[in-house]
């Protein structure tokens, strides 16, 4: 077994455009589920309204990168706002259940032939990096040491992400330790209540859901910078594994989605690499290498569901709530 | 029976008289009425839940809402906080029709109201759950929030405010205690301190009494009396008739979606209509001589 490129291979995860994006998509989810208590399982929607934002207005339009960005983010208000207009007056549940046929809905629609000249249908979207790696200060040549080597265009994706990660996060933060953070946890708790203390508590669910979904969408645009938009990446099995990013490392925290991201991810790649080289040096019998890189995801099911059976508060989560548990 | 019915230390409760104008009968006006109620009535299907012909609530006094089960205190209180909508009728709160206004501008202007189960936010500090109840905290906006320089001034005046009200509350000792860990009993006081923070100039209280032990339903008599003496105005909807009797200036009472009667509390529970409606005609009787279980020396007081 090639020890030192598992090792190496799981340390690169520790910092990718991948478990950054997962990150922000978390932070949007701990937004939404964590502290508005909005149930949304169309996560993956969001993203590929970011994604799918980017590269059309870019690919189709001729926008620079950073208007891409902007569309996205406009575009992931909208959705965002097609989504509450109608649910967030009913209860919880039914936002869980609209939000993952939106997503579902999105994702067939960029990938049916009826639009293949603007999304690409099956083949998804490339070549829009033009304007992006125009637009990177940092000269040609490598960065970093060990595992952590980048040539100037992946040190700019990763830069950015970190930015926007950073950003989010403080702002999140900064969100939740103020009177709007309260009212909204507060609706967490019970609506019907704070609607009694005179708050407007569609308006405040609308902005968390618009909120969130900003997150989300740039966490769609950090996963599509450095590479393309593939429609096979917004499943609803994208919507679950962030929520299992999310639950890892605490839904009421900020850093906890940051957190359970890199968990997540190093784990990820870690038993992916892993698992077929067990299998291949004989270690793991009865299973081939391919089965083998599967049985991760089997892995995180299981881990999921020991998760929030016994430790539905995270890594991070305030322990004194676990024992208020719902 | 229940110590509810023990004088209160000091205080003499002095009820408001002359709150009617003309004869006593269910739809009086009042001399200075605070709500006002036209027509208003809600069905559920086939059944209706609520349909009073005209009611009004006396200003700065204490109103008692009672009847049996089902006689639609509960839907009523639910159609004036615009909690649920009325499929006819209008009603007035302080002179402004309240029809189609949502539940929250309905609190803004003075209107709050605590639940017959009670609605503490769990997961938030007793401290938190207070200054939720706040008005006029900018940071509450969006835009404002993640400044905090301009709402931490605001914030620390409403922090002194909710202080002030849990001690008076007796739950200062647990300002920093999750909502969730406070017994039944101090669940209701904190929502009804919460409701305070909002300056109300009318609190409507869903059954206060409902599940608390006879110690603190006298601190909670207290404190509803209290509230009166601040010039606010009282609605509740109970069943404990000893606080009725005692507390209330003017009982309400419904059946069957309507209000049967209403008057000054003696009076009414006189009222024949009352008491085949809701009172029953053992009222002042042990259950254990109704049930014929226990024999009791009864003084002929019936």
């Amino acid at each position: 077994m090639d020890w030192s490129s598992i090792l190496s291979n799981t340390a690169q995860s520790l910092l990718s455009p991948a478990t950054m994006a997962f990150a922000l998509a978390a932070l949007g989810l701990a937004m939404h589920f964590g502290f508005a208590g909005l149930l949304n399982f169309g996560i993956a929607g969001f993203m590929a309204v970011g994604a799918y934002g980017y590269a059309i207005s870019i690919l189709s339009f001729g926008f620079e990168w950073w208007q891409g960005i902007l569309v996205s983010l406009v575009a992931s208000v909208i959705f965002a706002l097609i989504l509450g207009i109608p649910t967030l007056r009913l209860r919880g549940d039914y936002l869980a259940i609209v939000t993952i046929a939106a997503a579902e809905i999105l994702r067939l629609l960029f990938l049916t032939n009826a639009f293949v000249d603007v999304t690409g249908s099956a083949d998804g979207l490339s070549g829009y990096h033009n304007s992006f790696r125009a637009a990177n200060p940092f000269p040609e040549g490598d960065y970093g040491f060990g595992p952590w080597t980048y040539n100037n265009i992946e040190l700019w994706v990763l830069v950015l992400g970190l930015i926007t990660l950073t950003i989010c996060a403080s702002l999140l933060l900064l969100l939740m330790k103020s009177p709007w953070g309260r009212v909204i946890k507060g609706i967490r708790e019970d609506e019907d209540a704070v609607r009694a203390l005179g708050k407007n508590v569609f308006a405040y669910k609308m902005q968390a859901l618009i909120i969130g979904g900003v997150f989300g969408s740039l966490g769609g645009i950090i996963y599509a910078l450095p590479s393309s938009v593939n429609p096979g990446v917004y499943v609803t099995s994208l919507t679950f594994f962030v929520w299992t990013a999310l639950l890892l490392g605490g839904a009421a925290t900020v850093f906890g989605p940051v957190l359970g991201a890199v968990v997540f991810w190093v784990l990820q790649s870690f038993l992916s690499n892993v698992l077929p080289a067990l299998v291949s040096s004989g270690i793991l019998p009865f299973i081939s290498s391919i089965q083998a890189s599967t049985i991760r995801f089997i892995l995180v099911g299981v881990g999921l569901m020991l998760l929030v059976i016994y430790r539905p508060q995270g890594i991070l989560g305030d322990k004194k709530e676990l024992t208020f548990v719902k | 029976m229940s110590s509810s019915s023990a004088k209160l230390p000091g205080k003499p409760a002095e009820k408001s008289t002359g709150l009617h104008v003309g004869a006593i009968r269910p739809g009086v006006p009042k001399v200075d009425p605070i709500v006002t109620i036209d027509n208003v009535s809600r069905k559920f299907g086939g059944l209706v839940a609520v349909d009073v012909e005209h009611l009004e609530i006396p200003r700065g006094a204490i109103t008692a809402l009672i009847g049996p089960n089902g006689a639609g205190k509960t839907t009523l209180f639910n159609l004036l906080t615009g909690f649920d909508k009325p499929d006819t009728g209008t009603w007035n709160f302080a002179g402004k029709a309240l029809a189609g206004i949502p539940a929250f501008k309905v609190a803004q202007m003075g209107q709050v109201r605590t639940f017959q189960l009670t609605k503490a936010l769990s997961l938030l500090t007793v401290l938190q759950n207070m200054k939720l109840g706040a008005k006029d905290q900018r940071g509450e906006k969006l835009m404002f929030s993640i400044f905090p320089f301009l709402w931490k001034a605001k914030e620390q005046e409403i922090e002194e405010k909710a202080l002030e009200l849990l001690k008076r509350f007796k739950l200062d000792t647990k300002k920093d205690d999750f909502a969730a860990s406070l017994s039944g009993g101090q669940r209701k006081l904190l929502e009804m301190a919460r409701a305070l923070m909002t300056d109300p100039v009318l609190v409507m209280l869903d059954e206060p009494m409902a599940g608390v032990n006879p110690a603190l339903t006298q601190s909670l008599l207290e404190h509803v009396l209290a509230l009166k003496s601040e010039g606010m105005t009282v609605l509740f909807v109970e069943h404990d008739m000893h606080m009725v009797r005692h507390i209330a200036d003017w009982v309400v009472v419904m059946a069957e979606g309507r209000v049967v009667a209403e008057g000054p509390p003696n009076e009414v529970m006189k009222n024949p209509a009352v008491i085949d409606a809701y009172l029953g005609s053992h009222q002042d009787t042990d259950l254990g001589t109704v049930t014929g279980r226990i024999t009791l020396p009864t003084k002929g007081k019936k």
